[in-house]
């Protein structure tokens, strides 16, 4: 056992300090692809005091402290520093307070957000953001990534739903910012520093968030075309025509052949697009935007329209949208899932780049995303033992990354920066913006030990 | 009842008992294509579906912290060590993380060749633990006598009386600790067994199909009367039943336990059981051996003589559920009213993607009411002998089953695999329930039978 292991086994007992060689290989890494290092410990704090305990003896020795939850990101923002301390926060999993009068959930960030979504459902409430890892992901990792979803044209992202914090400071302070009210100017709006900062600025250890009213009605269609333009301008047009859906997603025809390889599903292989929409709302409204939907796709020349008569329809429709990412994983030993984000109105000329610069490189490339919010993934089907191909995947990434911010847009939508996208932020922000960030990191975290080296150095 | 703290302490010590053991580098690992070790992205998807990381949260207990395990050892960067054989025989082989997967990793094939490896190496080694894999494995699983006189000798003790003695005297507490809970777990050994039951071959007035019938091991010895109940149910649908005397055990028992190469000898002799030619279907009705019987294709790819036929036994070999929804059910005439909720066996719903089959079978049978069982396909603990090399966990996962169970306040559970059934058996005795367990198939049978009764 190593003194680190050692001192902190003192503090949080023997069953919560792992430092064998089987159990940190199991914290070397997370959702994304090709990273991995070795922690010199891994701790599993069930309370803000033993995190207090913990960061305090990390500042008092300079060691790095990285923090996650369940370890699903796609940034590698919760991979270990070399010798680092981890402190995973699932056993801090405890609902504090769901307030159906103020329409609030309290949680500590070790609760899953699925839970909180459970929970919201059973009291009549909707949690809007929906992340695609939400059956695993806790509440922390997705306040400190600021995680999106499918819903984020009509609903809007973790950030909107955020009402309060409680956060360890990298001195091992405990400070809490924000509360059940709607309207709060009392100074900085200081949360909003710590949401999306990455386990950089502080650690996160309980969350307020935000409710709304369950929505009573919902109706899916689903529309193919021969053109991405196409699907591009009839989401366009039903904007303009005053609708928010709260699901516009697409799939691209890489995706598509690799959904109906894998699935079966009878979907148009011609089609270049196929596009998910659904609005919910009020039963009378949701029918009769439905129905304008279906026109509006009409109108702009879709092959087929089909609308959901019943439940079971609709999540048949949905079907191919759900497959997307997994047909696509299936078809190579390394799968990088990526975020490339632009204005709605770059969209198919964003998806047009990315299929010219795939085919320029010779690298597989499927895309699928939110077309509603200009938030592409585009999925790159490589092999990482492949290094001639990787670096490949490098080039067209970065060419991806340099396209997406010409166009006004951002190199990373709602994975964050973490390690994979560290080398592309300074271009994509400028350095007056990432001047401030470093005076912020310096200011919060002086001795630099929370989460080292991740977003910029 | 083991709190979760309880639990998580006694599994980080049994994986510090010794840390000075055994260790070695992996053959089986690093023999397997690569690619099968990459397919895991590491998303975490399995992380809730998984039974042991839903009761300790260490990623370690978790499919996906496994496989990093694996990787690294198949790598070199990790020898197989006491503890990583520790964790794989936590692990319960359920396989919901095939399920929960969205790349499709291929779990199973992964943790066969991890236990071979650990057997391999032998970092789990003890004198007793030797013996009692020598006696089982290697002796009464490969020879269907020796099997069949154990079950005799095991009927004659239940028949007898000497076991209500025994338990009413309480001398079960004379057996060292590992017999000691093993001992409610022994199956209820029937008076016939399947070649007693079923003529070598049966025809039905209507014949349109034939097929061959697997009687199993367990399901040979302690529920017998499924298998009867089996060929009743093929031969009311128009299917010829082919039961050749000289079956062995499928090899499920060996692969899952780190014997790879017993296993494929087991494959061997069945394949040589069967005229595959003159055969529609080969059927299974136990849910642990049809994930496995289906892999003969695979397992045996690297063999020239039996390559070939083993990937036609995998294309014919179906659960006696999914056949009879493939050909179409005749349903019964007559009503069984019962309320009954149905418990899905691990590798069933996950090994071989059957969940609907089974239901539908149930329904087929008029006046049966099927209630929905919560969490029906999260494993009973039962998983093989893991009853017995983890009973903690493994009485854990049985009284959230229980509990799951009472809830639907049906009057059977219908369950198609012989350990769930032995598992879920014991829990009944031991509380003095009145549930009855029974194969969803036993109960058309009855159906039919009855049917036939009234005319």
């Amino acid at each position: 056992m190593n003194k680190v292991a050692a001192d902190l086994t003192r503090t949080l007992g023997s069953e919560r300090v792992l430092w064998e060689r089987e159990h940190l290989a199991t914290y070397g890494f997370d959702g994304t692809a090709a990273l991995y290092a070795q922690a010199g410990c891994v701790v599993l704090p069930k309370t803000t005091g033993e995190v207090t305990q913990v960061v305090r003896y990390a500042a008092q020795h300079k060691i790095p402290v990285v923090t996650r939850g369940s370890g699903t990101g796609l940034s590698g923002g919760s991979v270990p520093v070399h010798g680092c301390i981890v402190l995973c926060l699932v056993l801090m999993d405890r609902v504090l307070e769901l307030d159906q009068k103020n329409l609030t959930i309290h949680v500590e960030s070790g609760v899953v957000t699925q839970k909180v979504a459970e929970l919201a459902e059973a009291a009549g409430l909707l949690y809007p953001p929906d992340p695609g890892s939400m059956k695993i992901s806790t509440i922390g990792g997705n306040v400190a990534e600021n995680s999106g979803g499918l819903r984020g044209l009509k609903y809007g992202v973790t950030r909107d739903y955020v009402m309060g914090l409680e956060v360890v400071l990298a001195n091992g302070e405990t400070v809490a910012f924000g509360n059940k009210c709607v309207k709060d100017v009392a100074g900085y709006s200081m949360k909003d520093v710590f949401i999306g900062s990455e386990g950089t600025l502080g650690i996160i250890t309980k969350v307020l968030l935000q409710l709304v009213p369950k929505p009573r009605a919902k109706k899916t269609l689903l529309a193919s075309f021969s053109q991405m333009d196409a699907a591009a301008e009839t989401v366009s047009a039903i904007i303009a025509a005053k609708i928010i859906p709260c699901t516009l997603e697409f799939l691209d025809r890489i995706t598509i052949k690799c959904v109906e390889e894998y699935a079966h599903l009878g979907l148009p292989l011609d089609a270049e697009a196929i596009l998910l929409m659904e609005t919910d709302g009020y039963p009378v409204v949701v029918e009769e935007e439905a129905q304008q939907m279906a026109e509006i796709a009409r109108n702009h020349g879709a092959m087929a329209v089909q609308l959901a008569e019943s439940a079971e329809e609709s999540i048949q429709l949905t079907t191919a949208r759900r497959m997307a990412f997994s047909a696509l994983a299936r078809v190579s030993p390394t799968t990088i899932l990526e975020d490339a984000t632009v204005p709605r109105s770059e969209l198919a000329n964003m998806i047009r780049f990315i299929q010219q610069t795939a085919a320029k490189y010779e690298v597989t490339v499927g895309t699928f995303g939110h077309m509603g919010d200009g938030n592409l993934h585009p999925t790159f089907l490589t092999n990482e033992k492949n290094a001639a191909e990787m670096a490949r995947v490098e080039k067209a990434m970065e060419e991806i990354f340099d396209q997406a911010v010409s166009l006004g847009g951002t190199i990373t939508g709602e994975h964050g920066v973490g390690l994979a996208k560290k080398a592309y932020l300074p271009k994509a922000i400028g350095d007056a913006s990432l001047g401030l960030m470093r005076q912020l990191k310096r200011t919060l975290d002086p001795d630099n030990i929370l989460n080292t080296g991740k977003i910029f150095d | 009842m083991a709190t979760q703290e309880e639990l998580h302490q006694a599994v980080l010590k049994i994986g510090r008992a010794n840390p000075v053991g055994r260790r070695g580098a992996s053959k089986y690992l690093r023999r397997l294509d690569y690619s099968v070790l990459q397919q895991c992205i590491h998303c975490g998807m399995c992380l809730p579906t998984c039974p042991t990381y839903d009761e300790t949260k260490l990623e370690r207990n978790s499919p996906r912290g496994r496989i990093a395990l694996m990787r690294r050892i198949a790598d070199g960067q990790l020898e197989v060590t006491q503890a990583f054989g520790q964790e794989l025989y936590f692990c319960l082989g359920c396989l919901t993380c095939q399920t929960a997967c969205p790349a499709g990793i291929r779990y199973g094939e992964m943790f066969e060749h991890a236990r071979a490896d650990i057997e391999r190496v032998g970092v789990l080694r003890n004198p007793v633990r030797d013996l009692v894999r020598a006696l089982t494995l290697g002796w009464m699983f490969t020879r269907p006598q020796a099997l069949r006189t154990v079950g005799r000798l095991v009927w004659l003790y239940q028949a007898s009386g000497a076991e209500f003695l025994v338990r009413q005297l309480k001398l079960t507490r004379l057996l060292p600790m590992p017999l000691r809970a093993l001992e409610p777990l022994t199956p209820r050994m029937q008076q016939h067994f399947s070649d007693a039951l079923i003529r070598p071959v049966e025809t039905p007035a209507n014949q349109k199909y034939r097929v061959g019938l697997l009687t199993g091991c367990v399901q040979d010895l302690a529920f017998s009367h499924v298998n009867r109940d089996t060929a009743d149910a093929l031969l009311a649908n128009g299917c010829e039943v082919v039961t050749p005397r000289a079956q062995f055990c499928c090899g499920s028992i060996h692969a899952h336990n780190g014997e790879l190469e017993l296993a494929k000898q087991m494959a061997r002799r069945n394949l040589d059981a069967f005229d595959l030619e003159r055969l529609d279907a080969v059927i299974t009705n136990a849910a642990g051996c049809g994930t496995h019987l289906k892999n003969y294709g695979h397992l045996l790819q690297n063999d020239p003589a039996f390559a070939e036929r083993a990937v036609k036994w995998s294309a014919k070999l179906r659960d006696i559920h999914e056949w009879l929804a493939e050909i179409g059910i005749r349903a019964p005439a007559a009503s069984i009213p019962q309320t009954v909720t149905y418990h899905e066996a691990c590798h069933l719903c996950h090994g071989q993607k059957i969940t609907r089959q089974p239901r539908q079978i149930l329904q087929a049978i008029p006046g049966l009411e099927l209630v929905e069982l919560p969490e029906s396909a999260w494993c009973c603990g039962s998983a093989g002998i893991y009853n017995i090399t983890q009973p903690e966990m493994s009485q854990k996962l049985l009284r959230r089953k229980m509990a799951n169970i009472a809830t639907t306040r049906a009057q059977v559970v219908a369950s198609a695999n012989p350990g769930c059934s032995v598992q879920l058996q014991a829990a009944v005795r031991e509380s003095n329930l009145k549930l009855k367990i029974a194969h969803p198939i036993s109960l058309l049978a009855r159906a039919y039978r009855k049917s036939e009764a009234q005319g």
